[in-house]
């Protein structure tokens, strides 16, 4: 059995005179108990698939089911059975931990006892606060509590938009260890992130943008469909080297990327490059080999 | 049942929490009904007033005393000329002028008739027409005792004389709070039911919690019922209040039966919490909603007769409050409180306020599904 299963959704939001597609027939499935990764940049559609998938958005076309539950017929049995974490926090800022965790659980039915060995990783590290109320936790316990919530309620299938935006990258690292082992007892996740370097923490992942899936495949296997080499180039005046990079005749592509520049060559010629550059004026450029990361591999994908 | 009754302590949680509109909520209506029946209080009293007296003779002084002593006038100044008496108007510091002629006594025991003349500062105009009204009544009734002792009556009248004596029922010295007080209430109840209810959904869509409540399985009607009792009962404790304040400030108690009372609020707390259910389906900020609810409840209010008598109102304006869920509420409370009547004299007014609270849940329900 699928997870989740998506076929050819689409969805439009009507603006004044123009129109959007934001989710642009796109088809995926997700295997249960697996990591599944929605990527991409913002406005690539990820908030709108999760909204189709919790029976919050009707699609235009396309149909989708979860655990064999059609979003749109049995929109009742699947709100009993995924937990849904927003990309905004949406908890009662007023109420506190311990009082929000005890909404939520009541009103599925259960009780924070009943459950509490699926949060007690989480809800161990919010006991201290559990007075204070939600809306003066920090952005990393905020994303814990909210995730508390979603769980609560013992869910088979998660849905985590963008969890970790905002949040401190020691809280991130947290936030992913917790994802692992909720993985161990075999709950599905689909998370969607904006940034790429959470997406090898994936099983799988799918590259969006624009509305579009660009590939799915586990994080390995995209970056092995890279299939050239990559080097970092780095000189004194960056934004020069930059565009005399992207002059240079057997330049693929290039970009800037942290301290260095990200360069792919449509055939190997680094001794012609090095000299091409000290032609130009960098008298310090260094070009080293780089192992391709995911981010790499978006950047192609997005030029195709 | 169950889910609502944790909704239920979810919303009754964080009112509790709120700690300001708690707060509000108990001291809005003792300072309401403590300052606004004092505020706006039509009677007149101590009107300045500026005497040019040219006779100088035993009548016109006693007429003077006379139009003091009645309570509402407060003789400021004598002035010898009336345009000594004109420039105290200009400073504001006369409202009405009273000028008495030369031989005023004389001819008005001689001639039978004389002239006085009132000149009233008419900026206001309810104080200028209400001044002048109170003054010639007086007059007339020094006039009638004069008469009396002087002036031999002709063995038939020259002309029939109605005489009019009047008496005011259900409120028979007049008081003005006795007015304002039923119409505070009714603004009170709806202060709470309306605007409290439609801030706090659309609150909920602000912190994008209704989107959290939205993957639950909490049913459409408990999440509305959940929203609609916790303020319903609010509504109930301020008018509670709002009856105990007014029987211990102004020793109001109702004429008619208390239980009819608040069966009504109950009523129309209702179609009004309806009323909030819809304008915060509309709304997708506080801001919005506390807009849109300033601009219904300033027309339903001045439309309502709190203030001025529907009754005064252009054909127009009257056919708006037939509309105006507050109207009803006002009037129900001045019948019920000021006259004593029953359940079957307001059976129309519960009749139409039930509607109303049909027709706006039910707008506000189906508008709602749609917006989710």
């Amino acid at each position: 059995m699928k997870a989740v299963e998506l076929k050819n959704i689409v969805k439009t939001y009507a603006l004044k005179k123009s129109s959007v597609t934001a989710v642009d027939d796109v088809s995926f499935s997700v295997e249960e108990g697996e990591i599944f990764g929605l990527i991409g940049p913002d406005g690539a559609g990820k908030t709108s698939i999760f909204r189709i998938l919790t029976t919050l958005l009707l699609a235009d076309k396309g149909n989708a089911k979860v655990l064999c539950n059609d979003v749109v017929k049995d929109w009742k049995t699947i709100r009993d059975i995924v937990g849904y974490m927003p990309g905004r926090f949406s908890l009662y800022q007023d109420l506190t931990v311990e009082e929000n965790l005890d909404f939520f659980a009541t009103i599925f039915n259960t009780t924070i006892q009943e459950n509490y060995d699926l949060v007690a990783d989480i809800y161990k590290q919010l006991e201290p606060f559990k007075t204070r109320r939600a809306g003066k936790l920090s952005g990393g316990m905020k994303q814990k509590l909210a995730l508390s919530c979603a769980l609560i309620h013992k869910p088979k299938i998660l849905f985590l938009d963008e969890p970790t935006t905002g949040v401190d990258p020691v809280s991130r690292k947290e936030f992913w260890e917790i994802l692992k082992r909720l993985k161990k007892q075999g709950i599905t996740i689909l998370v969607s992130t904006p940034y790429m370097d959470e997406a090898k923490l994936c099983d799988r992942i799918a590259l969006m943008q624009k509305g579009k899936i660009m590939t799915i495949d586990t994080p390995e296997a995209i970056v092995n469909q890279f299939g050239k080499n990559l080097y970092a180039v780095h000189s004194e005046s960056m934004f020069k080297l930059l565009n005399d990079l992207r002059s240079f005749t057997k330049t693929e592509s290039c970009f800037a990327f942290g301290e260095n520049h990200h360069l792919t060559l449509k055939e190997e010629c680094t001794t012609e490059l090095e000299k091409y550059l000290l032609a130009s004026g960098h008298n310090n450029a260094t070009i080293k080999k780089l192992e391709p990361g995911i981010e790499d591999c978006f950047m192609q994908l997005m030029k195709k | 049942m169950r889910t609502l009754l944790f909704l239920l302590r979810k919303e009754f949680l964080q009112i509790f929490r709120n700690k300001l509109i708690l707060r509000l909520i108990f001291v809005m209506p003792v300072f309401q009904l403590l300052l606004l029946p004092y505020a706006a209080n039509y009677e007149m009293k101590n009107i300045l007033l500026s005497v040019v007296d040219h006779d100088h003779s035993e009548y016109s002084r006693k007429m003077v005393d006379k139009i003091t002593a009645s309570g509402y006038f407060k003789l400021v100044n004598v002035s010898q000329t009336y345009d000594d008496a004109l420039k105290l108007i200009e400073k504001d510091k006369a409202d009405l002028i009273l000028e008495i002629p030369q031989n005023f006594e004389k001819d008005l025991i001689r001639e039978d008739q004389t002239m006085v003349m009132i000149s009233a500062n008419a900026i206001n105009g309810q104080t200028a027409g209400l001044a002048v009204s109170y003054s010639n009544s007086i007059i007339r009734d020094f006039i009638n005792d004069i008469s009396a002792e002087w002036i031999q009556q002709p063995r038939l009248n020259p002309q029939p004389l109605i005489e009019v004596t009047s008496s005011n029922w259900f409120n028979p010295q007049m008081n003005y709070k006795y007015f304002i007080v039923p119409g505070v209430l009714a603004l009170l109840v709806t202060l709470v039911g309306f605007i409290l209810t439609s801030l706090n959904i659309v609150k909920e869509k602000e912190a994008g919690t209704i989107e959290q409540l939205n993957v639950t399985p909490i049913k459409k009607y408990q999440f509305i019922l959940g929203k609609l009792i916790p303020f319903w009962i609010l509504g109930m404790v301020v008018l509670s209040i709002g009856f105990l304040v007014s029987f211990l400030f102004y020793g109001i108690f109702p004429a008619g039966s208390l239980v009819v009372g608040f069966l009504f609020a109950g009523i129309y707390l209702i179609a009004l919490l309806g009323f909030g259910l819809l304008t915060s389906t509309f709304a997708e900020s506080q801001q919005q909603a506390m807009f849109v609810a300033y601009f219904f409840m300033m027309i339903f209010v001045l439309l309502g007769g709190l203030f001025a008598p529907i009754e005064n109102m252009p054909d127009w304006a009257k056919y708006l409050t037939y509309i105006n869920p507050v109207g009803y509420l006002i009037d129900a409370m001045r019948m019920l409180i000021l006259k004593g009547s029953s359940f079957w004299d307001l059976r129309m007014h519960f009749l139409i306020v039930l509607g109303f609270a049909v027709l706006f849940n039910t707008l506000a329900i189906l508008n709602y599904k749609k917006t989710t």
